[in-house]
Formats: structure tokens, C-alpha cells, sequence
């Protein structure tokens, strides 16, 4: 009885998850940062591993896809969630690894080598049967967590490395991430901010309030006049949605505009994003919202198209640098970087 | 030579200048008549007249720095400020805080007109031009056009209701007549490049009255002038502007256009009267929205149109095969002053090798020449950037947060390697014909 409780209280606990994905949609701006997004997630893959019922590594990894496929069903926008189950699936495989004999774990990376002479995948079923196994994945993913913990510390700490004094930044729309970083240079440093606002939704003007709030000299523009100013504009600061896997970005509309605008006055553009929002695939349907009360269009609304998309795509050769809670990386070294954070077979969830 | 004086001088030269000029040209009908009787005076005179002659080229060639670019400078605000009391014209303060890029440029509130300081009934300033800078003020009349229609008709309406005083000419007591207005239209709203052409075009017109025409036959004349103005300048300009922009739309072509101007609607509006089959992407952007009312003017036509907002601009750019982009000035060094967000849609347009087409007239065409979009502007109201969503208001309390700045720019600058081709009156030119444009011009006059 105790063991079907359990299993009621974790299939509750994960349609409650799946609800509020599907509401937090990408309508009226992210309800939630992706931050937690990815803590809840993790917190409740390890939930699944305490609770659920597996004898093997191979069982653990089927519920935990299973359980993955449904979770990015239901919010295809909100990338985090299917990037935290890759990562609990590599770290299963690790273990397992680990458990079986540490030799295996250099044949995780591949190489042109290791492909033409071990004649396809290894034959490994993850069936064997291994008494830790529970405890040391349950151990990794709270390591897991303790690093989610960390990442916008660990970026905001590297602000003063590229901010200098009396230097003009631009930014766009609203990104914790970002405003982490920027309080954390002012607080040794003066510099003057623009903020993009980001219409319509207009979340420059929350991350504007919030950091004049710090005594930052800010200014909010219309996103009409980015490339206007520009001219004047040191360095171009930005947050992202999802970091793809040849470097280019999926960020908020008006990046892409404020990224060649950037490139034009040879202006660097600089990427704050922590590794959890790499991610090795998203979903082609582009996401739209809804432009309903910025534009009062009813007399002729039925007569007329219109668009209002949510992400735009910037393409690498437009980024200078990222920077992640692992350090400073250029776009080119994207790819590497995700080789080591998710299994490739893992990358079709 | 005093004609050629007042073509020469920008509109918006204080008096004092005018007063050195009529000091100057009041002493030279004399010098003959002094130089005559002593011999050893003549070559002081000489050598005076040498230095005079110079300071009066030097006074032609250099420009004067307009006023409305030189707020951070407390000596050429008191300038302004002894001016406009002369004139009896209310000088308008600047409201809320500046972003320091923009310190030397004036910011008002819409909610203090400078009408409010008038006194009723206007003594000084004439009604028309009353209602018209607070049509200016209030952006009611917007649109480089719609502001010089607007400002000509009001000055037929002055000089139907304009007496001549007696013991004064007209054609020099009523340019001094127009000068407080233009300084109150001023302080409404900075003019426009094309309002400062038809000023210039109008006070040249009245001081080519020959002082022997009759009032009746002079005010006759000059309304005359200012019809066939408009009728040559604007009307004709566009209709043959819309010929030459016809030939390059071809069927099946999606063009995109950005916020309201008043030529290229009228393009489309023609094209499609012309059985071309187009769709037409109306690209609007905060705080203005100006774009809605070209959707609206479109689709009573029956154009099938998209509306999107500029930041959408990289996802529906794919789908575009010309943009059509208006201007309110286009200045030497073949730079466009447009609307903000033009530069923007120019540069994305280049990067997805889509053609851009910058729409003008002739009249708009000036002498300024200018590399960005800051040494000349205009800041408009900043509270406009205040929006509620999801019933919170974020930007409410502004003021009192001692470090937040809001900035509603109203024009950019493009440069000219983002335009493909600028369509005029005179033909399809490239963007850095300009100059040769205005000489051709000046050559004509």
C-alpha cells in the first residue's frame, strides 16, 4: 500500500508539473525564470528516481524519457525541461558506468577513431543490476541542483571582468540573468544602461525600474530607436532563451535587429546564458502570442494578418562571447561544450 | 544683393541679425555720397569698405547654428529668451529629465502647450497660427506634409486679414510680421525641414513685391504663390513620383512600408488602382503607432495587408521583395532623415538583400548635412513611453527615481550605402545625388 501512495503522490505531483507548464506559455511573458524552471524539473526527475519503481539503469532511463517526452509535449517553447532530463540521462549513464568499471567512461567521448573501430554503439543494455545505483545517481542529481544553485552567482562574478567605467551597455526586454550581472558590476563601478523595451510586452521597462532601483543610470528606448543610439553603445549585454547547438541563439524578438544593428558599428555582443539552456534540438513551429490589447485593431482586424512572433534567431557569427557559469567561451566552442553535457544518443528524447 | 542675402540666410537667424544686416545695408547708399569731397578720407574709406564688404561674405557664408540644437548653452537660451520677449512670444520650459546624450536639445510635455500662456484674444499672434501650433503641439497635424499644407494655409489666412500700415512697405513690414510667428510655431514644435523650404520660398516671394503694387494686387499675388506651391511642390510632385514608383512594382510583390507616410500610401493606393496585384506588411512601432493608420487608409482601399510590430521585423523580412520607405528630409551628404525605426528596417533589409526605396520630394531636400542621430533631433514627450500590462505600470513613478531617463527620439538618420534608390519629382536618383539636385535647384531660382 505504502508503495501505491507513493506512486499516486509522484503522478500527482507530475501532472501538477505538466498544468503549470502548459499555462506558464510563452503568452504573457515567462511567469516563471528558467532558472527555476530547471530546478523544479530536476527536483522532480529525482523524485521520479526516489520513488519509482526500476530494477536496472535501462528501466530508470525509459520512465525517465518517457516522463521527459510528456514534459516537453506539453510546453515545446520552454526548452530547460527536456535540457535538464538530457542531463539526468547522461548522468545515469555515467553512474552506471562508473559502477561497471571506470574504463567505460572514456568511451563516452567520441572520436573518428573509437567510430570506425568499435563497429557501432556499445552493446551495453544498461540491464545489469547494481545495489548503489539508486544512491549515487539521487547523489549526482543533487549535485545537479547545487550547480543550478549556483549559475547566475557564478556568472554575475565575472561582470566586473568585462564592464570598465563610464561604459554605455545596451540590453534588451528582461533577463535575471543579466540584471544579476549588471547590479554586481555596479556595485564597483559607474556605467549607464539602455534598456530596449521590447514591445509589446514591454518587459525592458520591469528590468529599467529594477535597475535604476541600484542607483544605475538607465534609459529606456522604444526597440524604433536601437540602432539610433547604437553609435554611442560600448558593449551589448544580452540574455537568451535557448543556446543551440551551432552556436546561434533562440532569444526574445528584437535580438536579432539588435544584433546586426551591433555588428554594423562593430559593436561586441555578449551572451550571458548558464549551461542549462544549451540545448541540442528545438521545435521548428515558430511560437506566436498575442498583440491583442497594444494594438486596438478591432474595426478592421478581420480584414488583416497579424504577427507577432515571441523568439527571434541570431546566427553565431553575429555573437562575440558567451558567457556561462563555467567561464567565457566563444560561440565556435558551443558544440564541444555540448558533447560534454548530453549523450548524443540522448538528443531525440 | 539683398535679395541674395535673404536666400542665403537660415530662417531662424535671430534679429539681431537682421538688425546688423539693416545697419549695414543702410550705411552702404550713403558711402558714395561721403566719399566724393575729401581725398585723404578716400582711402580710409576704401580700406573700410574693404572690411565691411568682408564681414558682410563672412555673415553670408557662415551659418548660423540653429537655435533649438544649443539648449545645454546658457548664453544662446537667454539669446532666445530676450528674443522671444521682444516678440511677445511665451517661451516654453523643458519638461522632466534628459538623457545626457541629449542634454542640448529641448523636451516638452504635451500637457503644457505653450498656447496656455497667450492671452485671449491673441494680439500679437495671429489666431490661425495659434490654432495651428497648437495643433503642432499636440500632434494633431503630423507628417512633414500634412505640417507644410498646414503652415501655408495658415499664412494665406494671415495675409488675407494683413493690412499695410501706413509709411511701410509690404513687402518689409510683413516679413517682420511672419517672424514671431515662426519663432511661436517654433517653440510648438521645431519645424521640419520642408517647413523651413516653404518659409524661405514665401519670405522670398514677399520680398520680390515691387513696392509700386497695389495692396490688393500684392496679397492676390502672393496667395497665388503659395497655391501653386503647394499645387507644384506636393500634388504634382507626388502624382509624378507614384509614375515613377508604379513601373517598379511588379505583380506578385510583397512590400513592406513602415509607420504612415503620406507618398507611399498614395503609391500603393495608385498602384493598386492600376490593377497591380501586391500585398502590402505595415511595420509599426511604439510609442507613436503611427502604422495603424496606414493600415487603416489600406485596407479601405482593399489591399490585402500584414501588420507587425519592428521587432518582429527578422521574421517577416523572409517574405518581403521591396520596401518602401518615406522621408522627412533628405539631407547633402545623402544621408535620409526619416521617422526612428527607418534606419533600423533599412539595415536589417540590406542584410536580407531585400531592395529599399526611399520615397521624396524636391522641397524636402536641404542643406544640413548630418552623420548621426544625435547633433540634431527632436525629443518628444517622454511620458508617451508609460504603458500598462497586465495592469501593472511599470514606468509610472519616473520622476522620482533619480536615475531612470525614458527617450522618445522622433527622427533618425540613414546613411546612404543602406538605400537602393531615392524616387523624386525629377526621376529615380541615387542617394548621393542630392547635392547636385540642390544646386540644380538654386541654379533654377
Amino acid at each position: 500500500m505504502p508503495g501505491a501512495d507513493k506512486e499516486t503522490d509522484l503522478s500527482e505531483r507530475i501532472e501538477s508539473f505538466l498544468s503549470e507548464l502548459k499555462r506558464c506559455g510563452s503568452g504573457a511573458g515567462s511567469l516563471r525564470g528558467s532558472a527555476e524552471t530547471a530546478r523544479e524539473t530536476t527536483a522532480l526527475l529525482r523524485r521520479i528516481t526516489a520513488q519509482a519503481r526500476w530494477s536496472n539503469a535501462g528501466d530508470l532511463m525509459e520512465i525517465i524519457r518517457k516522463e521527459g517526452r510528456r514534459m516537453t509535449a506539453a510546453q515545446p517553447s520552454v526548452t530547460t525541461v527536456g535540457n535538464m532530463v538530457r542531463r539526468v540521462l547522461k548522468i545515469i549513464r555515467e553512474e552506471y558506468a562508473r559502477s561497471r568499471g571506470s574504463t567505460e567512461e572514456a568511451d563516452q567521448q567520441e572520436s573518428l577513431h573509437k567510430l570506425l573501430t568499435s563497429g557501432g554503439s556499445s552493446e551495453d543494455n544498461f540491464r545489469q543490476h547494481f545495489a548503489h545505483l539508486k544512491a549515487n545517481v539521487i547523489e549526482a542529481i543533487n549535485e545537479l541542483l547545487t550547480e543550478l544553485e549556483g549559475t547566475t552567482d557564478n556568472i554575475s562574478m565575472q561582470a566586473l571582468e568585462h564592464i570598465h567605467s563610464n561604459e554605455v551597455i545596451m540590453t534588451i526586454g528582461r533577463s535575471r540573468t543579466v540584471e544579476a550581472f549588471l547590479k554586481d558590476a555596479a556595485r564597483k563601478r559607474k556605467f549607464h544602461v539602455m534598456v530596449a523595451e521590447c514591445a509589446p510586452f514591454c518587459q525592458g521597462h520591469e528590468m529599467a525600474t529594477s535597475l535604476s532601483k541600484e542607483d544605475i543610470e538607465t534609459t529606456v528606448i522604444p526597440d524604433a530607436a536601437i540602432f539610433a543610439v547604437m553609435s554611442r553603445v560600448n558593449k551589448v549585454i544580452i540574455g537568451t532563451q535557448t543556446v543551440l547547438a551551432n552556436g546561434g541563439l533562440r532569444a526574445v524578438n528584437g535580438t536579432h535587429t539588435l544584433a546586426l544593428a551591433a555588428k554594423h558599428h562593430s559593436t561586441p555582443l555578449i551572451v550571458c546564458a548558464p549551461m542549462f539552456k544549451l540545448s541540442p534540438q528545438v521545435s521548428d513551429t515558430p511560437v506566436q502570442s498575442h498583440l491583442h490589447d497594444l494594438v486596438k485593431l478591432t474595426s478592421i482586424l478581420s480584414k488583416v494578418n497579424a504577427h507577432c512572433p515571441v523568439f527571434d534567431y541570431v546566427p553565431p557569427e553575429l555573437i562575440t562571447l558567451f558567457i556561462s557559469n563555467i567561464g567565457g567561451n566563444a560561440p565556435s566552442y558551443i558544440y564541444r561544450l555540448m558533447s560534454e553535457l548530453y549523450h548524443p544518443e540522448d538528443h531525440e528524447l | 544683393k539683398k535679395q541674395h542675402k535673404k536666400n542665403k540666410k537660415d530662417d531662424r537667424g535671430p534679429p539681431e541679425k537682421e538688425k546688423e544686416k539693416e545697419k549695414a545695408s543702410v550705411p552702404a547708399p550713403s558711402k558714395p555720397a561721403t566719399q566724393s569731397p575729401a581725398h585723404k578720407g578716400t582711402a580710409f574709406a576704401i580700406l573700410h569698405s574693404l572690411v565691411f564688404v568682408s564681414f558682410l561674405y563672412f555673415l553670408l557664408v557662415v551659418k548660423r547654428l540653429p537655435e533649438h540644437i544649443q539648449v545645454d548653452d546658457p548664453a544662446a537660451l537667454k539669446k532666445l529668451a530676450k528674443k522671444l520677449e521682444r516678440q511677445q512670444v511665451p517661451l516654453r520650459s523643458d519638461y522632466g529629465y534628459k538623457v545626457s546624450l541629449f542634454s542640448h536639445l529641448h523636451q516638452y510635455s504635451r500637457k503644457n502647450p505653450p498656447t496656455q500662456q497667450i492671452s485671449i484674444p491673441a494680439t500679437v499672434i495671429h489666431p490661425s497660427i495659434v490654432r495651428l501650433g497648437l495643433q503642432y503641439s499636440q500632434g494633431i497635424i503630423a507628417g512633414s506634409n500634412a505640417r507644410s499644407v498646414a503652415l501655408l494655409h495658415a499664412f494665406k489666412q494671415v495675409i488675407r486679414d494683413y493690412s499695410t500700415p501706413p509709411n511701410e512697405e509690404l513687402s518689409r513690414d510683413l516679413v517682420n510680421k511672419l517672424s514671431p510667428y515662426i519663432s511661436f510655431l517654433s517653440q510648438c514644435r521645431p519645424l521640419s525641414a520642408s517647413m523651413g523650404n516653404a518659409i524661405k520660398y514665401i519670405k522670398k516671394e514677399i520680398s520680390n513685391i515691387p513696392s509700386q503694387c497695389k495692396e490688393e494686387e500684392a496679397k492676390r499675388r502672393l496667395q497665388e504663390c503659395i497655391d501653386s506651391y503647394i499645387n507644384e511642390k506636393i500634388i504634382l510632385a507626388s502624382e509624378a513620383i507614384s509614375k515613377y514608383a508604379i513601373e517598379k512594382i511588379s505583380d506578385g510583390d510583397v512590400i513592406l512600408v513602415y509607420g504612415c507616410s503620406s507618398l507611399v500610401n498614395h503609391i500603393l493606393c495608385e498602384a493598386f488602382e492600376k490593377q497591380r496585384k501586391f500585398r502590402v506588411i505595415v511595420v509599426d512601432s511604439r510609442p507613436r503607432l503611427e502604422g495603424k493608420e496606414a493600415l487603416r487608409r489600406l485596407v479601405k482601399k482593399g489591399i490585402r495587408c500584414t501588420y507587425v510590430l519592428i521587432s518582429a521585423l527578422s521574421y517577416i523580412l523572409p517574405e518581403v521583395s521591396k520596401v518602401f520607405l518615406g522621408a522627412h528630409a533628405l539631407l547633402a551628404n545623402g544621408y535620409v532623415m526619416s521617422r526612428v525605426g527607418t534606419s533600423q528596417i533599412a539595415l536589417v533589409a540590406k542584410a536580407f538583400n531585400v531592395p529599399v526605396l526611399v520615397c521624396c520630394e524636391t522641397y524636402k531636400f536641404c542643406e544640413r548635412v548630418q552623420t548621426d542621430s544625435f547633433v540634431s533631433n527632436e525629443l518628444d514627450d517622454p511620458d508617451d513611453l508609460i504603458v500598462t500590462r497586465n495592469g501593472k505600470t511599470h514606468l509610472e513613478n519616473w520622476q522620482t527615481v533619480k536615475s531612470l531617463g525614458l527617450l522618445n527620439l522622433v527622427y533618425d538618420v540613414t546613411p546612404p550605402d543602406f538605400v537602393d534608390l531615392v524616387i523624386t519629382d525629377l526621376g529615380m536618383i541615387p542617394c548621393t545625388s542630392v547635392p547636385v539636385v540642390l544646386r540644380v535647384k538654386n541654379v533654377d531660382q
